[in-house]
């Protein structure tokens, strides 16, 4: 447990001294709403509001993705937690929960206010904010394991996208259909759908990361 | 059963592979081709038309074969994955290299086939339907296999990565089949499910099976083409593979001392 508290902490604190880092995502997803409110008419969009929110959001996480293990691959304190934290799932998830808190979270917590300025319905826009609060974290989960297998490689961005779009479908299918669905009724099951992608992802992905991980250093 | 672990440690040896396989690449595509060749003039032009859907059904003959040698070229892949990360098995990373360029191209055949049938059929080219949609990410998973490798330079990291994602891309797949199926589905169920009376009548399953096999062994040939280009490749600097060019590369392989 220290050693996720550890990291977790370690990487907070090195997000608050390069504070325009961990903005970007955010002022990434505030783009995004403002050109396609201005792109498509925000009138046209009224309907399909939540799912437009959710694929924002999952463009920003993709994006955030990118830069989890690049710094600390560089100056190598990455290599310094593979030698070092024991068990090493553990540090790769207090990581990542660190990644997920400065990402996505605040993605989240605006989430609402995006719909609104997307003309969304207000009735069951708490489920679309409960739906990205629990996919998104799946989202941060699974990309690391792309992130964690193309840190090494010099190209970033394009490939890592490529990489982990097929395994992000299913979230995004789950909280975009929760969410659209949550004005006319019943949410429960995709809801349930994405906690326990949430559960089976937690459990497996730090494995997979630390095994890439592994891997990318001898690339 | 001591035959069977010995032909899996003689196929842990690129020399042995390369050796033997000639024989089977060419059987596999002579018989394959001649199996394709029966199977579509039947099925294209023997066959009576569909009740409902006239001569479109046709398309089917080359589909249905594309979408279910793509889906068994992936499990194929994630197995040679495992086997490579578990055992570093370095004949199940170059089935990997060699096979997942082949998959991407049968890949794109069934989703051409499938749009070439549906403007007529659904009266759209596309629907957004499990089947399509995963079919579709199969396409993307392929393509993130070739990628990844060619961005790695080192090609031994690059087989562990590689073999890392098709593993965890397995896992994925039905997934994707299940959250797609929560929309309402136009593709038509499956209608050969194994150990079930088909839903499709005999005239078609005949040339159907024809043209399946063949597909399945001409693109087992295909495979087994393209390893053999990757052992050269791979064993380049290796003795058996300089002493077989230079007695020029139509002769024999030279013979492999037992024991």
């Amino acid at each position: 447990m220290s050693i996720l508290l550890t990291q977790f902490r370690r990487d907070l604190l090195v997000a608050m001294r390069n504070r325009s880092d961990a903005a970007s995502p955010l002022v990434f997803f505030a783009l995004a709403v403002l050109l396609l409110g201005l792109g498509t008419g925000a009138d046209a969009l009224g309907e399909s509001a939540p799912g437009t929110v959710w694929i924002l959001a999952l463009f920003a996480n993709v994006l955030a993705m990118e830069s989890v293990f690049r710094r600390d691959g560089e100056d190598g304190t990455l290599e310094q937690m593979l030698i070092h934290a024991r068990p090493l799932f553990v540090a790769v998830l207090g990581k990542l929960a660190a990644h997920w808190v400065l990402s996505s979270l605040p993605v989240v917590l605006l989430s609402p206010l995006a719909a609104y300025l997307l003309h969304g319905s207000l009735v069951g826009i708490e489920v679309l904010a409960l739906s990205l609060l629990l996919g998104t974290p799946t989202l941060t989960l699974i990309g690391a394991i792309g992130a964690a297998l193309t840190v090494g490689t010099g190209q970033g961005g394009l490939l890592l996208s490529i990489l982990v779009m097929p395994f992000y479908v299913p979230v995004l299918i789950f909280g975009a259909s929760a969410s659209t669905a949550a004005a006319g009724g019943e949410t429960a099951f995709a809801l349930l759908w994405l906690a326990a992608l949430l559960a089976a992802s937690a459990t497996a992905a730090p494995f997979a990361v630390g095994k890439a991980l592994a891997i990318g250093q001898d690339y | 059963m001591g035959w069977i672990r010995n032909t899996f440690h003689k196929m842990g040896s690129p020399r042995w592979f390369f050796a033997g396989s000639r024989r089977w690449m060419i059987g596999l595509y002579l018989v394959g081709a001649a199996l394709v060749l029966v199977g579509s003039t039947w099925g294209l032009g023997f066959v009576p038309p569909e009740r409902y859907q006239g001569d479109s059904f046709r398309i089917l003959f080359v589909h249905v074969p594309a979408v279910s040698l793509a889906q068994t070229i992936y499990v194929a892949i994630a197995v040679a994955g495992l086997v490579f990360l578990v055992w570093r098995m370095k004949m199940a990373d170059m089935l990997i290299a060699a096979a997942a360029p082949v998959g991407l191209a049968v890949t794109a055949a069934a989703l051409a086939t499938g749009i070439v049938w549906g403007m007529p059929t659904w009266g759209k080219g596309w629907v957004w339907d499990a089947r399509t949609v995963s079919t579709l990410l199969l396409l993307l998973l392929f393509f993130g296999l070739v990628a990844l490798r060619q961005a790695i330079a080192r090609p031994e990291p690059a087989a562990r990565a590689v073999a890392l994602l098709a593993v965890v891309g397995v896992v994925n797949i039905p997934v994707i089949k299940y959250s797609v199926e929560w929309f309402s589905t136009l593709h038509q169920p499956a209608s050969i499910t194994l150990g079930e009376q088909p839903a499709i009548a005999v005239v078609f399953l005949w040339p159907l099976g024809l043209n399946a096999l063949g597909y399945y062994c001409f693109v087992a040939g295909a495979v087994i083409a393209a390893l053999r280009v990757c052992i050269l490749e791979r064993e380049a600097d290796a003795r058996w593979v300089r002493d077989w060019l230079d007695r020029g590369v139509r002769g024999p392989l030279p013979k492999v001392r037992e024991g």
